[in-house]
This record gives C-alpha cells, sequence and structure tokens, in this order.
C-alpha cells in the first residue's frame, strides 16, 4: 500500500510530501502520524509541502486535522514550504488553516520547532 | 499534447488525481498564468470529489472556448447523483450535506470566471466552470 515516509530526528518528525496525493492515502499519512507521534514521543513534526502543487479543502483539512492532533499529543506541527501559488489559491478557496503553524522554507520551520514554546 | 477536447470518468477516489492532473496539462498547453493553472486546478479538484463522493460518480469533459479574442478552458462536471435541492444553500460556505468543509462547491466558484450549477432532485448535477485568459 502507499505511503508518505516519516522520518525521525531526535524528538522531530519530518514529513516531505511529494506525490500528488489521493484522499485515501492522506488519510493514511493522518493515522501514521499520529501513531508514530505516540511511539516516538515527538515534540515536533514538521511537514514540508513545497512539491505540492496544489492544496485543496481535501489536503487542507487533513494538514488542521494533524495539527491539531498533534497539538493535543503535545506535539508542535509547522508545515513548510507552501508556494505562492497555491498560498494565493487556499486563501481564495476559503481555507484558513487557523491554528496551523507554517514557515517559509524548512530551515525557517526547523527553527521555530526548536524554540522552546512561549518564548519569541 | 492534450487534445483541445476530450472526457474521462470520474468515479472513484484515484479518479480525482487523474482529473487534476488532466486539466494541469490542459492549463499549461493554454498557457494560462501559474496561479489561475493552481486555481482551475483546484477548482477541478473540488469539482470532481463532489462528483465521486455525492454524486456517486459522474465524468469531466474538457473543451476550449472563445469569447470574441479571448480563449478559455471550460470544464464540465456531470453525474447522475440525487441532485441539490437548494441552490443557495448548497453555495453557501462552511455548509455541507456530507462530512466536507462545505467549500467545494462556494470555494470553487471564486476560483474561476465563470461558474453555472444546474441540478435538481433526482436529476443529477451538472457544473461547468470556464477559465479564460
Amino acid at each position: 500500500m502507499d505511503r508518505i515516509p516519516i522520518l525521525q530526528m531526535g524528538d522531530l518528525l519530518l514529513v516531505t510530501i511529494q506525490v500528488d496525493m489521493h484522499d485515501q492515502l492522506a488519510l493514511t499519512l493522518q493515522d501514521d502520524l499520529t501513531d508514530k507521534i505516540q511511539r516516538t514521543s515527538a515534540r515536533g513534526v514538521l511537514i514540508d509541502i513545497s512539491a505540492l502543487d496544489i492544496v485543496d479543502s481535501f489536503i487542507g483539512r487533513m494538514i488542521s486535522t494533524i495539527s491539531a492532533l498533534a497539538q493535543i499529543m503535545d506535539a508542535t506541527t509547522v508545515v513548510v514550504g507552501m508556494q505562492p501559488a497555491v498560498a494565493i489559491t487556499l486563501v481564495e478557496l476559503g481555507l484558513d488553516l487557523r491554528g496551523v503553524r507554517t514557515a517559509l522554507n524548512v530551515e525557517r520551520g526547523m527553527k521555530l520547532l526548536q524554540t522552546p514554546a512561549g518564548t519569541p | 499534447m492534450i487534445a483541445e477536447s476530450g472526457s474521462i470518468p470520474v468515479r472513484i477516489e484515484q479518479d480525482v488525481v487523474v482529473a487534476r492532473q488532466t486539466v494541469r496539462q490542459l492549463a499549461v498547453a493554454f498557457k494560462l498564468r501559474l496561479v489561475d493553472q493552481t486555481k482551475l486546478v483546484t477548482a477541478a479538484s473540488e469539482l470532481a470529489r463532489n462528483a465521486v463522493i455525492y454524486g456517486g460518480g459522474g465524468d469531466m469533459r474538457w473543451s476550449t472556448v472563445e469569447r470574441g479574442v479571448r480563449r478559455g478552458i471550460q470544464l464540465v462536471f456531470a453525474d447522475q447523483g440525487p441532485g441539490i435541492p437548494d441552490h443557495a444553500k448548497a453555495l453557501t460556505d462552511g455548509w455541507s450535506s456530507g462530512s466536507g468543509m462545505g467549500l467545494g462547491l462556494s470555494g470553487s466558484r471564486r476560483l474561476v470566471d465563470d461558474f453555472e450549477l444546474d441540478s435538481a432532485p433526482g436529476q443529477g448535477t451538472r457544473v461547468t466552470i470556464t477559465k479564460w485568459t
């Protein structure tokens, strides 16, 4: 079965989405990530979507759900690398990804995850 | 090179991916700006998914259209599902008859230039969208 790989680096989990996901694949990723957060006691999840050339309402919802689930499990999620055209489209579509932390690129996202919560 | 007009089935989830890829090829061949490509592909993704989930499957037809000097890509998503009784409600942000976010119809309408919803209970649903160059 298709799966998006989840890499562990210390107490962080890294996901790079590089394929055009069908809906079931997105749901599998959601389940796999929550499993892995529990098994590894990860404190942070970095999701790189720089290779995604669209984010529709389904993928948007998956991102929001992962972020909310991770938060409940005491892990912070940062979504990085959204292409400008994708960001413009998302806003017009009406998705605001409320509660989801984003960063411009992987480097800034890592920095955000390595900063203890609550400090600027 | 993609044909100027054609049709593909949208019956199962994987067809939604094929629909996205087909529309992307069309938009690239048509030299739409990247943002417009992205908007059209995203709208197609929403409408194809609606046809699969709510319409019980259908098809996507595409063609090129002209209005004066402008050319456009027109996509028609048709299904033989239960149809939509209340168009105004279905086009409201956040309203969903299923478990979705309720952005499929209302959101895709904002992403394209022309949007036409043709649906009645028991007669299926047809959504026609156009993006002009």
